[in-house]
């Protein structure tokens, strides 16, 4: 029988300026051992929806229609004390970030053991035991050893394996789970997605996974509801809403989402969503001033040539050498970028990519190691008028849409700023027009000028920080993970943009991400990072068919296979050859 | 965790120095010490004399060294006005100050700790709502005017408590009490309250923010997700890491009490250490402004020591190394 | 160079403007009756004390004008009262009405210099300290544990009692405002210089302080410029806490006899005066420069209160 029944659900958060409607008109039913996934995009209302039916709205929201049903009970007129019998015990829920989830200053035994004593009727020996068997279960080393310790004693992964087990403790019917793996390093996710998948299973156990993500969707889900603006718009197997979508809206995110298998010229313009910009300048960019910059000296062999570079940082200061801790974040990289190419960094978190980054754009100084640009060795130079004409030279494009911008500047003076700092036109009036272009090139238009970027979207905001960053009219652009904070709507048309202007001003580019199909979407050239090194350097099609390091092969074994996406026919196993076992690895 | 207490001691020794310092410079910069301790008539030559014997001819770091030696021995040297030992006149005073302060600082603990809990809980309530703005008019209130207050109603008004003085005390040994007779009770009562009430809506406001920032991390929503009672998230988990930051800020707060306690005794005709370094001010009396500050700062300190080597006890983030903080 | 200042002005205006009309500040604001009463209330005084000369009906520094006929008289409802004096007069015949007046002037005057001049100072050591980091921060911060070891009331408390010996004897009067401004403003810019250093700290590492980097921007230009509008929000709640807190570390003072002398007598020096005559049944002479003091504090801190939640999305 059906385990959840969400009939005709509608959440609202009054407001002052009216009504919020959060969802509505979603009808669900879950099965025991399935797991249905709901996948939309910031803002669509998919976490609203958990946390209706497991009765945790954030205030000021309100279940104001509908009805959900857990097996043959009606749950969500419940008052608050039969609500708490059925939460932990009936419903086990995930949350998104496992660092914060745990209590620091209790043991996770003494978390494990309030929670199994509430909800079983078992004695404090025996709920010992089972909180030692559950640790285990959730593929933890040494149970009866780690469970006495705190949280913090845990690396992010371990953690997400407490909170499961933590979770499971009372043999819930559903496991609802709110981005379970979102704040995880791919490799750990998709053992923890292996794990969940696993024990579901095994125990018969229904779940709700909310995402953003279509990987993790196409990996885990035996059905997926989509939703766009608090309603679901299609729902079906997963197999069939990913390769052969019906509704508009699926469509076009799906087109969106960067295929790991080939390179495409472009994003299919991504049509449903509503702040998409046609990205066509009123006038031709190459005999426009911004295209107008390319006098740059011929250099003789690439353009920027990295030579053994070492960065190390303190991270504790301490009177004593030797109780000074340091991190090496990168460890002798070398690599060249030729004129006018793409040049790729992959890695994980901790890797290493954005420190190089920081280093070419001198942010950082390095420890070691030269940072040759045009013939010019650029960590010789002392003075800011040596440095400021390489500096103008060389612009950045950075990850998070909302720290990257002064919130207290207007867009016209942040793309005016650096026009003025280096002189670049004659008067107030030449500069006002030049900032009108520019926003007009990145497919903003000149009413942007004048407002605050708070007013704007996570990816007009990038599109901002673009402007900013094509206002010196730099020759070399550096973008450090340039849309993993975007919606993958909203980052097609990013990645457009950029590959756009990359070929008409003929940039020279070091693009950086952690998501390879993205990388391969954009780059000529990859190189693979790993704690601080270059594992490997290669072609992006030699590297995505013929990769030659073994991380390298892990890191694509890793990846999504959307293998039932339209044009895809060759079915292959999500685990191809990764060197690890699905679970109990450390990480 | 033993570089952290480390660490904290030698910071301590540094705070304790500087102020040292600041005590030897006013002795040094603020008026004539010979004139201020020999009278009108003293010859010229008993006053050269007299600078050679206080070793006030010595090189500035020379001195500052023997005045901290003599400090770390708690001779101040004479008052000015009394002609008295500084030690002796602290001495004497000490036990007043003591008693009122720790009394007052229970009163702030006891009253402001589950009044910020309560309000965190029961944010929207009635009665929290009041307390709030209670509060605010308790920050608002100078401590001298709710004593002034207090004294015109419990003292002019309704004549049931004493308004100035500390009653009848009990000697034991060089300590004097007034905990023991029934006068020096009632006495304690109206300064003590005086001096509670500030340091109470302080704590209790503190209490409340962060409780409330508790409250609303991560941990607690998934605590309620399991289904915990509201008894175990608000006490066992919330309570218990609101503690830790209070734990630091209170600290503060006490040691403070002892400070503030200058215009209690002032309000009241309280005979402790407060009451002592006002008139010093007023008269210039330096050794007894320099004996006060260095006290004062050693109390802080002591109290600051305690609160490191409590946070340690109750935060197992620290009880544990870095290194072995990999899984 | 005139030009991009011209500019950053203005936009810094349009900014400040434009977020207090479209934000929830204004809503917020005229949706809690309390800072809208204690507004009013604060608005209130400070005109009566700025206009005092004006609207009080006696001056009270006039001296030819005292008549000791009319010292110690209650309030005119009572019985011997008299209608030319409101609410009373003191031992020297002067009406309490005007003397509370005046009294607030000086109050407020203290208070709004100190408050000012803290500002400066921990606003600018704040920023210095987060930004240039290393040694500087390490000396400016040390200061700031040293003095936070005492409280802001015996800080100024000191400071005044060493001036007041180093000034000669005749100077004390005159200069005794002076005195008493620089002593409280020492005593509170170390809570401005940790909140800016350590906004300082979070925000330098934003990514918007590293595109100016990228741009080339100096250090200053990046500090003044970019940094220093990030972290003032905090700065204005504070401000108007320590302007409470200053009127009433002021009002201690003079209360305790080291403060303002009875020739410019702040509020505290008149409660002081009156406080004298407590027990003898002339409880007006203290009890209404007290009301003043109070009402002052607390519509002061009322809006601070509020102003502090607004700023805070956390607690909508």
């Amino acid at each position: 029988m059906t385990l959840l029944t969400i009939k005709d659900m509608q959440v609202v958060f009054p407001s002052r300026r009216g009504d919020l409607i959060a969802v509505q008109n979603v009808d669900l039913t879950l099965d025991p051992g399935e797991i249905l996934g709901i996948v939309g995009e910031s803002g669509a209302g998919k976490s609203t929806i958990g946390n209706a039916v497991i009765g945790l709205l954030e205030p000021p929201g309100i279940m104001s229609k509908g009805e959900v049903w857990l097996g043959n009970q009606r749950i969500n007129n419940l008052d608050e004390e039969m609500m708490r019998a059925i939460r932990g015990k009936r419903i086990g829920m995930i949350f998104q970030d496992p660092l914060t989830s745990l209590n620091p200053i209790e043991t996770i035994e003494a978390q494990l053991v309030e929670t199994i004593m509430l909800h079983l009727a078992l004695s404090e020996h025996d709920a010992r035991t089972r909180a030692i068997d559950l640790i285990e279960q959730v593929g933890i080393p040494d149970a009866a050893v780690r469970i006495k310790q705190y949280p913090h004693q845990f690396s992010g992964g371990m953690r997400q394996r407490v909170v499961i087990a933590l979770a499971l403790c009372a043999e819930p019917e559903l496991i609802i789970a709110d981005e379970p793996t979102t704040a995880l390093d791919v490799s750990v996710q998709a053992q923890i997605l292996d794990l969940m998948k696993e024990l579901c299973q095994q125990r018969q156990v229904g779940m709700l996974l909310i995402t953003h993500d279509m990987g993790v969707i196409a990996e885990t889900t035996d059905r997926v509801a989509v939703m766009y603006r608090g309603q679901v718009v299609e729902i079906g197997e997963t197999r069939q809403i990913l390769g052969t979508p019906v509704h508009d809206y699926t469509r076009s995110l799906i087109s969106a989402v960067p295929r790991p298998d080939r390179r495409v010229e472009r994003f299919p313009l991504v049509t449903y969503i509503e702040d998409v910009i046609e990205d066509k300048p009123k006038f031709e960019l190459a005999t426009h001033w911004l295209g107008q910059t390319q006098k740059f000296q011929a250099s003789e062999g690439p353009l920027l040539r990295l030579e053994n570079i070492h960065m190390r940082f303190t991270t504790r200061h301490a009177m004593f050498k030797r109780n000074r801790l340091f991190l090496d974040a990168i460890k002798g990289v070398s690599f060249d970028i030729r004129e006018g190419e793409v040049f790729g960094l992959v890695g994980e978190s901790g890797s290493g990519k954005s420190t190089v980054a920081r280093v070419i754009t001198g942010i950082y100084k390095p420890t070691s190691g030269r940072v040759i640009y045009a013939g010019q060795d650029l960590t010789l130079l002392k003075t800011r008028s040596e440095t400021q004409p390489w500096r103008r030279q060389m612009q950045m494009v950075f990850q998070d849409p909302f720290s990257s911008l002064n919130g207290r500047m207007r867009v016209q003076d942040i793309v005016a700023e650096p026009i003025r700092f280096h002189g670049l036109a004659n008067s107030r009036h030449e500069v006002r027009e030049l900032v009108l272009d520019i926003l007009d090139v990145v497919g903003l238009g000149s009413g942007a000028a004048a407002r605050f970027p708070h007013e704007f979207s996570g990816g007009q905001r990038q599109r901002i920080s673009i402007a900013r960053a094509l206002a010196t009219r730099p020759r070399f652009l550096v973008c450090d993970e340039p849309t993993s904070a975007l919606d993958v709507s909203i980052q097609a048309q990013i990645l457009n943009l950029l590959k756009d202007l990359q070929q008409e001003l003929g940039l020279t580019m070091l693009f950086i991400s952690h998501d390879l199909p993205v990388i391969r979407q954009m780059c000529d050239r990859v190189g693979v990072m790993r704690s601080g090194s270059l594992c490997e350097i290669a072609e992006t099609e030699q590297l995505f068919t013929r990769p030659e390091h073994d991380y390298t092969k892990h890191l694509l074994a890793l990846m999504p296979k959307f293998d039932m996406l339209p044009g895809l026919t060759k079915a292959r196993r999500y685990y191809g050859n990764t060197q690890s076992p699905p679970s109990k690895m450390q990480d | 965790m033993i570089e952290f207490i480390f660490k904290r001691l030698l910071q301590s020794v540094f705070v304790m120095l500087a102020v040292a310092f600041i005590a030897f410079s006013m002795f040094h910069f603020v008026g004539d010490p010979i004139s201020n301790m020999v009278g009108q008539d003293t010859s010229l030559e008993d006053r050269r004399k007299l600078k050679e014997d206080l070793g006030l001819n010595d090189p500035f770091p020379v001195q500052f060294i023997n005045f901290t030696k003599n400090a770390i021995r708690g001779d101040f040297g004479m008052s000015y006005r009394h002609r008295l030992p500084v030690s002796d006149l602290i001495g004497e005073r000490l036990p007043a100050t003591l008693e009122l302060s720790l009394v007052s600082a229970l009163i702030a603990l006891l009253l402001g700790v589950p009044m910020g809990v309560y309000t965190a809980i029961h944010r929207k309530g009635l009665l929290s709502r009041m307390l709030m703005s209670l509060s605010l008019v308790g920050v608002s209130l100078p401590t001298f005017l709710i004593g002034i207050l207090l004294i015109l109603l419990f003292g002019v008004q309704l004549r049931w408590l004493p308004t100035f003085g500390r009653g009848e005390v009990v000697q034991l040994g060089w300590w004097s009490t007034g905990f023991l007779t029934s006068s020096g009770l009632k006495a304690l009562i109206l300064p003590a309250f005086t001096l509670a009430l500030f340091q109470m809506t302080l704590i209790m406001r503190l209490v409340r923010a962060e409780m409330l920032e508790v409250l609303r991390a991560d941990f607690i929503k998934f605590g309620k997700a399991r289904g915990l009672p509201m008894r175990s998230v608000h006490y066992r988990h919330a309570l218990k890491n609101t503690l830790i930051p209070v734990i630091t800020i209170t600290g503060l707060q006490l040691g403070s009490i002892i400070a503030f306690a200058i215009i209690t005794e002032s309000v009241f005709q309280w005979p402790g250490m407060g009451l002592l370094f006002i008139q010093a001010i007023t008269e210039a009396d330096i050794p007894i402004m320099a004996a006060y500050l260095i006290l004062i700062a050693l109390i802080f300190v002591v109290i600051n020591l305690l609160v490191d080597i409590l946070y340690v006890r109750v935060d197992p983030r620290l009880r544990v190394d870095a290194g072995s903080g990999h899984g | 160079m005139a030009d991009t200042t011209g500019q950053r002005a203005r936009s810094t205006a349009g900014d400040l403007l434009f977020r207090f009309r479209d934000s929830d500040l204004l809503y917020s604001f005229l949706h809690s009756p309390g800072a809208v009463i204690s507004a009013m209330v604060a608005l209130t005084l400070i005109l009566l004390a700025v206009f005092a000369p004006v609207v009080a009906p006696h001056d009270p520094f006039e001296l030819a004008s005292l008549d000791l006929m009319d010292a110690s008289m209650p309030p005119s409802w009572l019985a011997g009262g008299d209608p030319r004096f409101l609410l009373g007069t003191d031992d020297q015949g002067r009406g309490i009405l005007s003397t509370v007046f005046h009294g607030m002037r000086i109050s407020l005057l203290v208070g709004f210099a100190s408050v000012i001049l803290s500002v400066i100072a921990g606003v600018g050591l704040g920023l210095l300290s987060g930004y240039a980091g290393g040694r500087i921060d390490a000396v400016i911060m040390r200061i700031a544990d040293v003095q936070l070891s005492f409280p802001a009331i015996l800080i100024a408390l000191l400071i005044d009692g060493v001036v007041r010996n180093i000034l000669p004897r005749e100077a004390h009067d005159q200069l005794a405002v002076f005195v008493m401004i620089f002593a409280i403003s020492i005593s509170g810019w170390v809570q401005y210089a940790r909140t800016v250093r350590s906004s300082v700290m979070s925000e330098k590492v934003k990514e918007y302080v590293q595109a100016g980097q990228v741009i080339g921007l100096g250090a200053t230009t990046i500090a003044v410029r970019h940094i220093l509008p990030n972290v003032l929000g905090p700065v204005f709640v504070i401000g108007t806490i320590h302007l409470a807190l200053a009127i009433i570390i002021e009002a201690t003072l003079s209360f305790l006899g080291v403060g303002l002398p009875p020739t410019t007598p702040s509020l505290g020096t008149l409660i002081r005066i009156g406080n004298e005559y407590l027990f003898s049944g002339e409880w007006w002479i203290t009890i209404f420069p007290g009301i003043a003091l109070i009402l002052l504090a607390l519509s002061v801190n009322l809006l601070g209160d509020w102003l502090r939640d607004a700023l805070n999305p956390k607690l909508r």
